[in-house]
Parts: structure tokens; sequence; C-alpha cells
């Protein structure tokens, strides 16, 4: 079954959440203007803005905001003419009242992500989302840790919460092929009508595009990538580059390719503090099962304390860490750097 | 008579949390845990209680309240929900309630910190286990300089958050950053709590960071940091510090704020809680500590006879 009459499946794209950690969430009320204008324009039907770490993730551990996430919220909302605007929220870190506002400011689509095995911290937060209106998602985060079977019944738990569609997200780059699809098949087999599954990939294996293709087949309905990549680790599954491949697979994203092509280059690109590259620290956290916000954490403390980058990514793969814990990358710096000096 | 010179105390929820405070409470030179109230006859924690020489009673804190003896003081360790309903029984009754769930009815009390300023209290709050662990350090930073802000991370081991913590997650977030404010002294307090599903489980750690002025006296704010970790670690054994207080200056990232990190871990006694829930040993071991204050004024005011 397709997502609609007229879409086979629905694209979020997130260059103004996920690409938020690769700007060191210092995005503007302009940056917002112009990328949600080119996204927009291009079709893109979902355009998602928040801090990084969603909302309330202005904050020591992860990074203050330059501009408050909800006034970007309000600029988006404002500029969108078709699509949608969605915002991200981790229970334990945002709150209630952060839906609220972002749903008064005019967000539509509302996005709440746990560990994968911890989504029943999440029922509180559906509940809201849908007593306000809202359309829900939910995250699975750092699906690769987990097999088919566990990410199904989290994925139960989120939807009989109230979640429309739940995500398998592969936070760490680290699912292979076959690995993405049978993750998919568990949930859609477990969940049937009662919502729809989708796909959240990162480059840090290079398989952004692929893995989402493979979901797509397994029966995923949404789709998430961030245009020019823009987005944690190595970045997202690239919004223009999938957009081209679906269109010779004859899938519908109602995504104008050469439009989204365009809007990569001319617009994204310019407000990107660089690209996001497969490099030894991003391949490094797809191989360790690393999640992807750690990357500019990890580069700054190892600058800080003098030690290897990859070095605290793969002491964190070790320590088995899951999204949120930046803090700990500290600690691990600190405990390299005395090791050095014993040495 | 071992009454004369201890008060007597109920446990009211027989849950993990209500079972390793009976065996802290088992020890104490001041507290005679009289009583286990749970709502389940099959509850092993009733149980274990009943075979310790406790009255255990699955029939709710009614029952409790309905016998002829009664309590100097209650440990509530059931739910907020539930401890809303109940502390106005205990209130009416002049029972002293110390409060482990997230209500935060009474004033909030870390022992390290405040132990002895809410002896008049009907009811005190223990806050949140993060609170337990990251407020002490907050009030210690500021204490010898300025804290505009200040922010918690706890991370727990999955397995020792309840389906209470769960299910109202956002009670811990507010609760613990209002106790960062009013006990900890930062004027503004944000706390973020992370679930770990780790195997084997981690240790309870905790990071603080506080917002110091540029010029803050860094010497000082280490040596203020050091002594209360010890302070705290005379009542939470498994409280230590996992580096030495990390000190920045301030960089666009930080909000152009100088600050402190401090990284904190916390082991369990291993009472009847495995020794990684830390966060739930503080908890038990502060409510004992408390307690103990209480038991002090109501042992000191008894009548000799």
């Amino acid at each position: 079954m397709p997502y609609s009459a007229d879409l086979d499946i629905r694209v979020t794209d997130s260059s103004l959440r996920d690409g938020s950690h690769a700007k060191q969430h210092q995005f503007t009320v302009e940056h917002v203007r112009s990328i949600v204008g080119a996204l927009d324009d291009a079709g893109v039907p979902v355009i998602e803005v928040t801090h990084g770490d969603g909302l309330g993730g202005s904050s020591f551990n992860y990074g203050f905001s330059h501009t408050p996430e909800q006034e970007l919220i309000k600029t988006a909302v404002k500029t969108a003419k078709g699509a949608k605007i969605a915002f991200l929220m981790l229970p334990g870190l945002g709150v209630q009242d952060d839906i609220r506002e972002a749903a008064g400011n005019g967000a539509s689509v509302c996005r709440i992500a746990t560990h994968c095995t911890e989504a029943d911290i999440s029922v509180q937060h559906f509940g809201l989302a849908r007593d306000l209106g809202l359309e829900t998602v939910g995250f699975l985060m750092m699906a690769h840790s987990q097999p088919p079977e566990v990410l199904a019944k989290q994925a139960r738990i989120m939807a009989d919460a109230g979640c429309q569609c739940v995500y398998v997200v592969d936070s760490a780059g680290a699912l292979i092929m076959e690995q993405t699809s049978d993750r998919i098949s568990a949930l859609v087999a477990e969940l049937g009508a009662d919502a729809q599954v989708g796909f959240h990939g990162h480059e840090n294996l290079g398989l952004g595009v692929a893995n989402s293709v493979l979901a797509v087949r397994a029966g995923a309905l949404q789709i998430d990538g961030s245009t020019r990549r823009f987005g944690a680790g190595a970045g997202n599954t690239p919004v223009e580059a999938f957009a081209a491949v679906a269109e010779k697979l004859g899938i519908r994203t109602g995504i104008d390719t050469l439009k989204i092509i365009d809007a990569a280059e001319d617009v994204v690109r310019p407000i990107m503090d660089g690209e996001c590259l497969l490099d030894r620290l991003t391949l490094t956290m797809g191989y360790a099962g690393v999640y992807s916000s750690f990357l500019k954490h990890a580069d700054r403390q190892a600058g800080k304390y003098g030690v290897s980058g990859a070095e605290i990514l793969v002491e964190a793969g070790r320590r088995k860490l899951v999204g949120g814990q930046e803090d700990q990358l500290i600690e691990i710096a600190v405990a390299l750097a005395g090791k050095r000096e014993e040495a | 008579m071992e009454t004369v010179t201890k008060a007597t105390a109920a446990i009211v929820g027989s849950g993990n949390i209500g079972t390793d405070l009976m065996y802290k409470l088992l020890r104490s030179d001041l507290i005679e845990p009289r009583w286990m109230i749970g709502v389940d006859p099959d509850s092993p924690g009733l149980k274990r209680a009943d075979a310790h020489g406790l009255i255990a009673s699955a029939e709710g804190v009614d029952w409790l309240l309905a016998q002829d003896e009664r309590p100097d003081l209650v440990f509530e360790a059931t739910s907020a929900y539930i401890h809303k309903e109940n502390a106005p029984k205990y209130a009416a009754l002049g029972i002293k309630a110390v409060d482990l769930t997230p209500a935060a009815l009474g004033p909030a009390v870390v022992p390290a910190v405040n132990l002895g300023a809410h002896l008049d209290a009907p009811n005190v709050s223990l806050i949140t286990c993060g609170g337990q662990a990251t407020i002490p350090i907050v009030y210690a930073v500021s204490r010898v300089t300025e804290v505009a802000y200040a922010e918690i991370v706890a991370s727990v081991a999955s397995p020792s958050a309840g389906p209470g913590t769960r299910a109202n997650i956002d009670e811990f977030t507010k609760t613990t950053s209002r106790g960062i404010e009013t006990i900890g002294g930062a004027a503004r307090g944000k706390a973020i709590i992370i679930l770990n599903p780790a195997e084997p489980p981690m240790l309870m750690q905790d990071t603080v960071f506080c917002a110091i002025p540029v010029d803050a006296d860094r010497d000082a704010v280490a040596t203020s940091i050091t002594d209360m970790v010890a302070t705290v670690a005379a009542y939470v054994p498994g409280y230590r510090l996992r580096a030495e207080p990390q000190f920045d200056d301030p960089t666009p990232v930080s909000g152009g704020l100088a600050r402190v990190a401090v990284f904190l871990e916390v082991e369990g006694a291993g009472d009847f809680l495995p020794p990684y829930s830390g966060n739930l040993d503080i908890m038990t071991a502060a409510a004992t500590k408390v307690g103990e204050g209480f038991a002090q004024r109501v042992v000191s005011e008894r009548v000799p006879s």
C-alpha cells in the first residue's frame, strides 16, 4: 500500500535538525528561511526543525543554540507553503511543555525519540501529542544494537501509546543492507495497520541510500534524509540522491529531483560549515556502532586533551554509550590523557 | 528498652526501594522499622519484612493508621500519585513523613546540604535520585562562587529505572531542576536523565556542569567539590569522583559561559538492590539519614517513663 494516492513514500528532511549537530547548533532565522524555502519549493513534504538533540537540547551537554529553537520553528512555519514542519523531542531531556509550545508555534508533526530499548518513557508524550492534534512519529534510536524482534516489541509500545509511524533509526550508521530490511519487516509484521514504519539512515558506512531503498522494499512508508547529507556523523541519507534513485526506481516521493539537486548545491551547501564526510572519525563511528552526534564532541575533547578522537569513539562504543551521554566523552578523554601521562 | 531510644517507623511501599530501605533501617541506631505496608499479599517485599520481624500488612495505609499504636515516622516508597493521597492522613495524625517519591509536597532535603533545616516540617521530600547525587555538588560550587546556571546529566542503568519513573519521566526532570535551584543555589537549573541498557548494567553516573565567572577561584571550587564528595560518601559509601573537576573557558557552544564539569559515580551498597542501582541506593541512604534526623528529635522530646 502506498503512503497516499500521490506518494508511494513520504520523505522528511532533517537538515535543520540533524544538521544542527554539524552546525554545532548555530542556526539562525536566515538559515532556516533559506533552507525551508528551497526544500518546500522542491516539494519536500516534511521538514524537521529543532536543536539537534530535540526540544530543550540547548545545554552545556549538547551545545547551546545560537537562536532559540522555538523561534526557528516559528520561522519555518511562516516560510513553508506546502511542507509540514516537524520537531523532535527526547523524553528525559525535553518535557511536555516544550511540545505544547512547538504545537502553539504551528509545527504539526511531533517526533519522539528514545533509545531503542526504552520506548516506555515516551508514553505520556505521545498521549499529549495526540491530544494536541499533532501527527506523531516515534524514533527507536541506535536500532543496530538490538535484533528485529526486540525492536518490534518496542515499536508496539510506541504504537499503543499513540504513535502513528515508528522509525528504525540507524543513529550510528551501522546497519548493513539486510540488517535494515530485516528490522523494517519485523516492525511491519508487528504493527500491521496500527502504524506505519519508517527508516532514518546515516552515511557512516556509506549506505544511507541503499539501506533506504531496501527499507522501502521491506514496507517502510516514511524515509528520512538530509539534503547534502547535512547531519551528524558522516551525515544523513542525502535527500537529493535518494530522490534521484527513487525516481529511477519508480518510487513516487513528490520531490522534484532537479530542484532538490539545485537546493543542495546552491542553498544548503553554503550554510554548512563543511561537507559531511566519510573520514576516519565518521567511518570509525559506523564501524564501532557509535551514536553519530558524538562526532563534534569527540573532536572537541580530542583537541582539548590532546588525545585521539578515534580512540574516544572506540571507547564510547566499548562502554555501550547511548544517545545523550555526550558528557561521558569528556571523562573518556580525561582518562585517555591520564593513561598517556603514565606511559 | 529499645523503643525508648529509637523512633518507630513504617515503610509504605513494599517494592524494591522499600525493601532496600528496610535493610538500611534495620542497621540504624535511631530508627526501629516496625511496619512494612503494601497492597499485594504476594509481594516479596512483605514476605522479607515478615521474615525480619516487621509487622507486614497488605491492607494499605488506612489499616496502618487505624491501629492503636502508630509509627513516629513514615517512609513513603510508593509513587507520587499515592503519596499525594496519603500525605494529609499522616499530617493529621502528627506522623512525620519522609517522601522518596517525586511528589515534592514538603520542603526538599539533601542531607549533605540542609539536613537540619526542616526538622519541624511534617513532610520532607528527597527530590529524585539524580537530585541527591548532584545537588550537593552544585551547592559546593555555589558556596564559593556565583552559579548562574547548573545542569546535570544522570545516566542510570535501565533495569534500575522502575515503571513509575518511566511512566512520568518529566517529573524527574522538573523536580530535579527545581532542586538544583532551591537547594543547590544555582540561579537556573536543568536536569537530563538517560537510561542505558548496557549489559552488564552500568553503575549510576552523574555529570554536573556549573557555569562560573571567568575569574572564579578554580582551586577553591575544586577543593569545595572534593570536600563535598567526602561529606556525601559518609552516608553513601559508594559515592565518588571519576575524574578531577574539569574547567573550561567560555566558547561559542558553551553559550559564552566558563564552566566546571564534575564526573561522579554511585555504586550501591548492595543491601537488597544490586550495586549498579546506585540511583536507588542513594535514595534509601539519604532517606535513612533524614529519618535519623527526625528520630533524634522524636526521642529527645519523649517524656521519660
